[in-house]
């Protein structure tokens, strides 16, 4: 911690990361290395272990084998120190939809720890940044999906983390919200914080730094999205998606 | 952007705030909380009062006098009795109590208008079918006001230091005989328990259904904090429910309050602590609210049955006072009845006390261990 700053920790380092949930194994020896400040998306059909790769990376789950370093701090045995340090925001939200705008961005910031004016200055300053300010007294209950889905970023990250899951943020979420969904990712990114994203949108997947494909909790391709289609032979990331899919399933599409 | 956190405060206290939040939005569960108890104790009220009404009793008359015809009338006339026959022996007295056609019986002996003539005290026997605490309860006191009424009578007609009848009632099958006040406030400790555990219980699995308990879960928030933020509020309901419970009882049902409220709240405390524990560690077996609320109803059944409320321990199965033991209810029974009828306080039930703090301290640190802040 106190040496002479060398060049920073990677945000993610994983190597040999394993999940079995009995005998199926749901991500099978994942090696992944994402740098500070990217946007690095990860692509997969339906159970091909995105969200218990995050799960792990969270320190929700415990992996059956492998290592896996968040933030220059090893998960499986330090997930506390960890989870200062970073943002989640599951595929279901968590919003306490009896709370208000501003309540629930008060809640989590008080959670990680914040107070006062300091608390009051966050919460202003989220509400701000993700449009929310009309709406700050509003039960979350009764927001539409793009409300939701700004509001569940503005929460995850109100303890400004060095780095923020996002696990499929805009499923069921109209086009003008994904665009002003992915402004905010982008802003976030140049403020410095790492995100890590999954989607099923192949527009979103394009406007990733990098992207890594998974298939049956295997790791398939990494790198950046033109470099994942010449590797395919195939001409955009969508294509390379439905082989993928096809290998997996064994169906032609 | 800053990089360091500065933890300038206790996650415990945005939990309680967001708890106190929601308790006061979630209007249902409010009324649930403060209704439930009302409307148990009221209904519970209520069936003793119906309970102790005519009574099915026959009459077993070895004196035949004009006496024994008026002490039964005077039976009669309380409310609580009613006539049904006459028998003609004691074999055919216990033939009708145990077939259930009659709940009650009067016993004449052959010398009980000899006794009155002659000055002595008269003895009428009430048997009663106690198994049902409640309708003995009536019986004890509708052949108290009957025997008092007739005594009265006879004091008019014959003069001071005439004779009196002295009305025996003699219970059956119970012989731990309870009146209503005794078990009204058995009815609080049980209703604490009742709701405490399955409110306490849902509110957990609530949160890990709409899933925001994941979301709690990667937060920084330690498990004290988040058991804690959960049992704080739910104590105050607690509170709450015996206040409203205690007012009730003594407003309907004369339950008298000879000891100190002070110790009793004081000695509240732990039970209502250990309840909401269960209610946590229910919430970490539970998956669904409605598998929680099942949870909970099976919590209460041997707290109904064992813990002393409905029937006496002494009589009970080793076996069950051992279950029984185990409960906090049992404890928190000795308490209330303690200082509610009794008048007695602290340094009686110092024991009973002591043990609830180990009952709330184990369950408290149970319920920490076995909950985890992981999703699996
Ligand atoms: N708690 C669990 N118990 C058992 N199996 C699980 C559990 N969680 C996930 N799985 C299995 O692990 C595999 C990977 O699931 P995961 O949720 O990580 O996929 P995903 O890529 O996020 O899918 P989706 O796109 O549908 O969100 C699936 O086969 C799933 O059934
Ligand atoms: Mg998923």
């Amino acid at each position: 911690m106190s040496a002479p700053i060398q060049a920073a920790p990677p945000a993610i380092l994983t190597h040999g990361l394993r999940k079995t949930f009995g005998a199926s194994v749901a991500v099978e020896g994942l090696d992944l290395e994402v740098g500070r400040g990217e946007v690095f998306g990860l692509l997969g059909p339906n159970g091909s272990g995105k969200t218990t790769t995050i799960r792990m990376l969270c320190g929700l789950i415990e992996p059956s084998a492998g290592q896996a370093t968040v933030v220059g701090i090893d998960v499986i045995r330090e997930p506390e120190a960890v989870r200062w340090r970073i943002g989640y925001m599951s595929q279901r939200f968590g919003l306490y939809d009896d709370l208000t705008v501003a309540e629930n961005i008060r809640f989590y910031a008080g959670v990680y720890g914040l107070a006062g004016a300091e608390r009051t200055e966050r919460i202003a300053r989220q509400l701000e940044w993700f449009s929310l300010a009309g709406r700050a007294n509003q039960r979350a209950g009764e927001l539409s999906g793009g409300w939701k889905q700004r509001l569940a970023l503005a929460c995850a990250t109100s303890h400004d983390p060095a780095l923020v899951f996002l696990d499929e943020p805009t499923a069921g979420v109209d086009p003008a919200s994904r665009r002003l969904f992915w402004s905010l990712i982008r802003r976030q990114a140049e403020a410095g914080m790492t995100v890590l994203v999954t989607t099923h949108y192949m527009d979103e997947a394009a406007r990733c730094d990098r992207l890594a494909l998974l298939s049956r909790g295997h790791l398939f391709a990494i790198g950046t999205p033109e470099s994942i289609t010449q590797q395919f032979g195939l001409p955009t990331i969508e294509d390379v998606f439905i082989e993928l899919q096809r290998r997996d399933e064994g169906v032609v599409v | 952007m800053t990089r360091r956190q500065r933890v300038t405060q206790w996650p415990f206290w945005s939990m309680l705030w967001k708890e106190f939040v929601q308790m006061r939005r979630d209007r249902p569960t409010l009324a649930m909380m403060i209704g439930v108890p009302a409307i148990q104790l009221v209904l519970f009220g209520y069936a003793i009062q119906t309970e102790v009404r005519h009574l099915p009793t026959v009459v077993l008359d070895e004196s035949h006098s004009s006496e024994s015809r008026a002490l039964v009338s005077s039976l009669e006339n309380t409310g609580n009795f009613t006539i049904v026959g006459e028998v003609r022996d004691r074999v055919e007295l216990q033939e009708r109590l145990e077939s259930g056609a009659a709940e009650a019986a009067v016993v004449f002996d052959p010398q009980f208008e000899h006794d009155l003539k002659r000055g002595r005290a008269a003895h009428a026997q009430v048997i009663v079918d106690a198994a049902d605490p409640l309708a003995s309860n009536g019986a004890i006191a509708g052949a108290s006001q009957a025997g008092a009424a007739r005594s009265l009578d006879l004091l008019r007609t014959v003069g001071r230091g005439g004779p009196s009848i002295d009305v025996r009632v003699r219970p059956w099958y119970n012989p731990g005989l309870k009146s209503s006040v005794y078990i009204v406030p058995g009815i609080i400790g049980v209703l604490l328990s009742m709701t405490l555990v399955v409110i306490n219980s849902m509110a957990i699995v609530r949160e890990r259904e709409r899933g925001t308990l994941e979301q709690l879960v990667v937060t920084p928030i330690g498990k004290t904090s988040l058991m804690l933020g959960k049992i704080v509020p739910f104590l105050l309901v607690g509170y709450v429910q015996i206040t409203i419970i205690l007012v009730l009882g003594r407003l309907l049902f004369n339950v008298p309050i000879l000891g100190s409220l002070t110790t009793l709240y004081l000695m509240a405390f732990p039970f209502i602590v250990a309840n909401l524990a269960l209610g946590l560690l229910v919430s970490t077996i539970a998956e669904t609210q409605a598998q929680a609320m099942q949870m909970g109803l099976l919590v209460l059944m041997p707290n109904i049955l064992l813990s002393g409320f409905m029937f006496p321990r002494q009589a009970m199965p080793v076996l069950a006072q051992w279950i029984g033991a185990m409960l906090p209810l049992t404890y928190f029974l000795k308490i209330l009845r303690g200082i509610l009828l009794k008048g007695i306080g602290m340094e009686v039930l110092w024991r009973e006390a002591l043990i609830l703090c180990g009952f709330a301290v184990g369950l408290i640190a149970l319920s920490v261990r076995r909950f985890r802040k992981t999703i699996e």
